[in-house]
């Protein structure tokens, strides 16, 4: 069974999230067909790969950005997928013209509800959470790599979707920031359905309650690592240094077919 | 010194006029010195002044509404995909045709007043703008679009939140072009026809061999551009503090 934590927010109950048939082609070129992957409820599955093999046309496809990736993405409550996701980039894709604060609710802006009540509060809030408290008024070049990505977070946070997608959103943080923030992200987002492409075996270990590697030509997903105990993990723990021998023997494979 | 620079600049521009026109001994109505502009500048100093203000009224209108008109333009050339088929062709092939032929059909339809000057710097600022802005909204980051996207931003509140702040850095590209071309179509405006402003006292002083006139009238016009221009960029850079911008590195040097 997998062990999820619970629900750090009133968010509607995050739903299981299925693709069935994925497949991705640039002209003759077969990236991954016939692709099935589940996302567990209230859980993180990590995703792992060698660079080019389709992890982030799959992540966009879950997304609803795929321009050329096609597939079958449902929830297991019966519900449409579309409205209910938040993305998150390896960018931080703050706006410059904008403070944190902006920046958080620009969600909000954009669908025309900055009006509604406690709308800004729970920015600040999230701000706060995010440890920036105080730095509401800063604008973006004013803070620093580690601080950018917190307020991506925040703003990650803010539009509230049981659906979270994340695309290597820490790598380009030095180790120290990046653990940190490893161990904040685990902490908001729990109780959500997560999916966290990386590059990283380390961050899936910590933070993946499933652990995929995506490798070969057409791509296809092995059978996941479910490492125990709640996350965020210290990958002190005997299991999980074994898990990451296995993790590091399927991803040196993975390098040497593609 | 980095105000006492233009300074120099200046004097050194002023002192080396002199020394052409002493080397030279060239006659004071082919080109007069320093010495003799300045006195037709204090002399003159009230009709400079008067023709002065209409001109600087021409650019000013020109400018305000050739900005308007272009940034206008390009909202909705990259908001409606069918106006851009239909307009961009129209604008390029617009571009050329030299403004400056324009000038007497200008004056025409539009008489000897301020309108065909307006009409001018309007027409000739128009297409910098316009795309230095559209070329600004074309290039949105995807990554913000992408982002937009997943929050379900409707698309007016993505042009207006994400896409119009996004390309003013390249607007302001335009609009310094703009600032520095717009007292040329001013000025050729009132060269064909007109009964007032800078232009106008050029032409009437140079059918009258008084030199020293036309350069006073050009150093009044100079000293309104260079002014206009250095405003404008000051202005530029206040406003949009966030742009990528080298120049505060040579500032600093």
């Amino acid at each position: 069974m997998l062990q999820t934590q619970p629900q750090s927010t009133a968010a509607p109950p995050a739903p299981a999230v299925r693709l069935r048939n994925g497949r991705l082609a640039f002209g003759d070129r077969l990236l991954f067909d016939g692709l099935s992957l589940e996302l567990p409820a209230g859980a993180i599955t990590c995703l792992l790969g060698p660079s080019g093999v389709g992890k982030t046309s799959l992540l966009r496809l879950l997304a609803g950005l795929a321009e050329s990736a096609q597939g079958e993405v449902t929830a297991d409550d019966g519900l449409p997928i579309s409205g209910r996701v938040a993305f998150m980039a390896q960018q931080d894709l703050l706006l410059p013209w904008s403070t944190v604060l902006g920046n958080v609710l620009l969600g909000p802006r954009l669908r025309g509800t900055l009006g509604e009540a406690d709308t800004k509060d729970r920015a600040a809030t999230l701000v706060a959470q995010v440890g920036l408290a105080g730095h509401e008024r800063d604008h973006p070049a004013q803070l620093s790599a580690g601080m950018r990505q917190r307020v991506a977070l925040a703003r990650t946070l803010m539009e509230d979707r049981p659906v979270v997608l994340m695309d290597e959103p820490f790598s380009a943080l030095d180790a120290i920031t990046r653990y940190e923030l490893q161990a904040l992200a685990a902490r908001l987002l729990a109780g959500r359905t997560v999916f966290l492409v990386t590059h990283d075996p380390m961050e899936a270990l910590r933070l993946g309650h499933r652990v995929h590697v995506l490798a070969g030509r057409p791509a296809q997903l092995d059978a996941a690592l479910e490492p125990e105990g709640l996350v965020p993990r210290e990958l002190t723990e005997p299991h999980l240094l074994a898990l990451q021998g296995e993790l590091l023997r399927r991803l040196s494979e993975a390098h040497q077919a593609a | 010194m980095t105000y006492l620079r233009p300074i120099v600049i200046f004097l050194c521009l002023i002192g080396a006029w002199q020394a052409l026109v002493w080397l030279t001994g060239v006659e004071h109505f082919i080109l007069p010195g320093p010495g003799r502009v300045a006195v037709a500048l204090v002399e003159r100093w009230p009709s400079l002044l008067r023709h002065a203000g209409i001109t600087i009224v021409e650019i000013l209108l020109g400018l305000a509404i050739g900005v308007v008109l272009g940034c206008a333009s390009a909202i909705v050339i990259s908001a409606l995909r069918p106006a851009r088929r239909w307009l961009l062709p129209v604008l390029v092939v617009s571009q050329a045709i030299p403004v400056f032929a324009l000038a007497p059909i200008l004056v025409l339809w539009l008489g000897y007043g301020l309108a065909s000057k307006v009409a001018m710097a309007t027409l000739i600022i128009y297409f910098p703008v316009t795309a230095a802005f559209f070329d600004g909204l074309r290039r949105t980051d995807p990554g913000w679009l992408d982002l937009a996207r997943t929050m379900g931003g409707s698309r007016p509140a993505v042009l207006l939140h994400l896409q119009i702040p996004a390309a003013l850095p390249a607007l302001t590209s335009g609009l310094r072009v703009a600032t520095a071309v717009a007292p040329i179509g001013a000025i050729v405006g009132e060269w064909v026809g007109s009964s007032g402003g800078l232009g106008y006292l050029m032409l009437h002083a140079n059918a009258r061999l008084q030199v020293d006139v036309m350069f006073a009238a050009l150093f009044v016009l100079a000293l309104f551009s260079v002014t206009l221009y250095f405003t404008v960029d000051w202005a530029l850079r206040r406003a949009i503090p966030w742009q990528a911008d080298d120049a505060k590195d040579h500032r600093a040097g």
